[in-house]
């Protein structure tokens, strides 16, 4: 199963290679990564996403928690949780196709940023699977360049992960 | 106030910390701290002929007194030297600080001379690492690296200092902090009490229970609680090769250790008991064979301080986190004034076990014959009788170390000192040397073979200059015995490259270095030899013995199998 691993991370020089090192070193998979500073300057928040069954997942957060860089981390896919991800892309934009993107691009709510007369560029949030749908429905016009964050996540209601 | 460069701050650090030896070797990275070391005399640096023997020799001398060693080195080459040593230590949980010089700040990155990236090549075999960035953070990024290395689950720390840290022409405050602070570390102090109760109530209902035992004893000190804990229920115990001496090996309730090589008995009660009470052990393979097989009626309770050890590879039914000497002290007063729910079923268990014990008695090898040549493991049994079993023993890696396990019994811990995770060759001369520095009244033993001698004998020279007088039992069957041993059972006996071609004369070589050695060709010669061995504890001697080449290490667990799954010699197996 995927899970949503949030982290909140000294922000030192060489924590994130720990963290990066550490799934490379116990084969553990990384599918997404995300990282950046917090309101508290000296901790960073990193998001991963990765699959595992349930054996493999309590052994990646034990030994993330064993790191000396990690202060404290949350499972955001055992409660309820928001899930978000950005992404840039730029699309084929040539004739009848022109407006097609920009009805697609409507259907998902998302932005068209950047124009020229041959190209469109759209950002898009939402949870991974929307991205993955608009990739899909992009896919037959002409997809020229992807740029996603990786996911970040935060959990609904009161639940804050914090020191 | 006190003014002090950075490279003083290290020194007068040390002295600080209570640090009396540390080991090392200098380069132009490190020369303004040993320029600090050399105008004070509190803190003896041992020079050590290559940086893996300096991590040897701490991490042997921190196996033996529990506190954490010490190592210094240079930049590149003197740090990359030291990784095999840092990995040992990390493999075993053996507290460590290594302290490496580093090129000036300026320079990092653009492949300076004696360059490396030390915090990045040792990141997977340490429990932390820092880098100083500043002179005036030196004494709290010590303290820190002190702390973490010796508590909750010990291991090494690197510590990257650049050169321009250590000027002498630049002074900051120094005070020595007695305490520090880590937000994100806070090793547990006590296991949860409920499940302790669980565990407990476990144990008096069992039917059939082993306590399986390993280093985290010997780290933790819990040795004595653990002998009154086992005394108190009157369970067989058996203990991981890292384990052995936490329960003194000579008592009835002692089965020997277990795993691969571990006895007949302790394996065969592993797999028919029906509780396993596992502390301060990690279910490695080497003790658990396949793990899908492994034993089948047992719930398992595991206590250990390390999270992320409990449940990594066996399930356990009842985890504790906790360090082992308070959770055993909570154990035995829980147990007070309560009784064995089935009083019937030890005494019949006992009765099984005293069956495989039995069974194998008198069986384990056949003895040497007057003008035959010795077998390595009445070598060892003869060492075990003339140093009594109180000596400090070291090994190296393969058949001679399993045979050391097997005949050597320790009633102590922290007296059988041996690479078990790692299993690193060349580990046991100098980590003996750093035993006997430190315990100079004490008699130290290193078994090795001629295979792993010759990886670290130039420390020898570091003996002759220290006067060290360790005592190296050089089992020596002129082939690589463990390799060979797998090549005869799993490659038709194709010996590949597991044969010493052009060894060297050892007692010449030995005297070389000024040093007695003796040469035993045949069992009559032994007895003699090893008295003028042990004659003077001040004085090393090598003693090189000729032993049959033909000798495997049995009992031996049959791959992918179950615990009980065994081959008893070179022709029975379970």
């Amino acid at each position: 199963m995927r899970h949503i691993i949030s982290i909140l991370l000294e922000n030192e020089p060489g924590a994130l290679s720990r963290v990066v090192g550490l799934f490379s070193q116990r084969n553990f998979n990384i599918e997404t990564l995300n990282v950046a500073p917090t309101e508290d300057p000296s901790l960073s928040r990193l998001t991963v996403t990765t699959e595992g069954d349930d054996r493999v997942i309590e052994q990646i957060t034990k030994h993330l928690n064993k790191l000396i860089d990690v202060v404290k981390l949350v499972d955001l896919t055992e409660g309820n949780h928001i899930e978000r991800e950005l992404m840039l892309v730029k699309v084929k934009a040539l004739g009848a196709s022109r407006d097609e993107v920009k009805r697609t691009v409507d259907i998902f709510r998302a932005q068209i940023v950047d124009v020229t007369p041959s190209v469109y560029t759209v950002q898009i949030t939402g949870d991974a699977g929307k991205l993955d749908a608009f990739v899909q429905a992009m896919a037959p016009i002409g997809i020229l360049e992807v740029a996603r964050t990786g996911v970040s996540g935060i959990s609904r209601g009161d639940k804050i992960l914090s020191l | 106030m006190e003014l002090l460069s950075g490279a003083d701050m290290i020194a007068r650090f040390l002295q600080d910390e209570g640090i009396e030896r540390i080991y090392g070797y200098p380069g132009g990275a490190a020369l303004h701290i040993y320029d600090a070391l050399f105008r004070q005399d509190k803190v003896k640096h041992i020079l050590v002929r290559h940086e893996q023997a300096a991590t040897h020799a701490a991490d042997g001398y921190a196996r033996a007194s529990g506190k954490p060693g010490t190592v210094l080195v240079t930049s590149g080459p003197g740090a990359t030297n030291a990784v095999t040593g840092i990995a040992t230590a990390y493999m075993d949980s053996i507290p460590m600080v290594v302290l490496c010089g580093q090129v000036a700040s300026h320079l990092i990155g653009e492949d300076a001379f004696q360059e490396t990236d030390i915090v990045g090549v040792t990141r997977p075999i340490v429990k932390h690492s820092f880098a100083i960035k500043h002179p005036s953070e030196i004494p709290e990024v010590l303290k820190k690296a002190y702390y973490l290395a010796a508590t909750g689950r010990p291991g090494p720390v690197v510590v990257d200092i650049p050169k321009d840290m250590t000027a002498p022409t630049e002074r900051y405050e120094y005070v020595y902090p007695k305490k520090v602070k880590i937000r994100s570390y806070n090793p547990v102090t006590r296991g949860h009490s409920g499940q302790i109760k669980k565990a407990v109530d476990m144990m008096l209902k069992a039917r059939r229970p082993v306590f399986y035992t390993g280093g985290g004893i010997v780290t933790s000190g819990a040795s004595e609680n653990l002998t009154a804990l086992v005394k108190r229920l009157g369970f067989p115990i058996t203990t991981t090769l890292m384990g052995i001496g936490s329960y003194p090996q000579t008592d009835a309730q002692s089965l020997g250790w277990l795993g691969m090589h571990g006895s007949y008995e302790s394996n065969m009660a592993m797999h028919h008991a029906d509780l396993i009470v596992a502390i301060g052990a990690r279910f490695d393979d080497r003790v658990t064979n396949n793990t899908s097989k492994f034993c089948p009626t047992a719930k398992i309770v595991h206590v250990d301080i390390d999270p992320s050890s409990i449940s990594k590879t066996v399930r356990a039914d009842v985890p504790i986190v906790g360090p082992a000497d308070s959770v055993i002290n909570e154990m035995i007063s829980l147990l007070q004034g309560r009784e064995m729910a089935n009083a019937e079923a030890l005494p019949e268990w006992w009765t099984t076990i005293d069956g495989w014990r039995a069974e194998r008695e008198g069986k384990l090898y056949e003895a040497s014959q007057p003008g035959e040549r010795l077998k390595p493991q009445e070598v060892i049994e003869a060492v075990y009788h003339i140093t009594r079993g109180e000596a400090f023993v070291t090994t190296d890696v393969g058949q001679h170390q399993m045979f050391a396990a097997q005949y050597y019994k320790f009633d102590k811990p922290n007296r059988w000192i041996t690479s078990g995770g790692l299993g690193t060759m060349g580990f046991g001369f100098p980590a003996a040397m750093g035993i006997k520095q430190n315990f100079p009244d004490d008699v130290v033993v290193c078994f090795t073979g001629e295979g792993s001698f010759q990886m670290m004998m130039q420390e020898l020279s570091t003996c002759k200059q220290f006067g060290t007088g360790v005592k190296i039992i050089n089992l020596n069957n002129g082939t690589l015995g463990m390799v060979r041993q797998w090549q005869d059972l799993n490659y038709k006996s194709r010996h590949a490259h597991s044969y010493v071609e052009s060894l060297p004369d050892f007692q010449k070589l030995i005297e070389a270095y000024g040093f007695t050695a003796l040469k035993v060709e045949h069992h009559d010669e032994l007895d003699a030899a090893l008295e003028r061995t042990f004659a003077d504890n001040d004085e090393l001697v090598f003693l090189d013995i000729d032993v049959d080449p033909r000798e495997h290490v049995y009992p031996m667990q049959v791959p992918l199998g179950a615990m009980r799954d065994m081959l008893l010699s070179k022709t029975e197996r379970t």
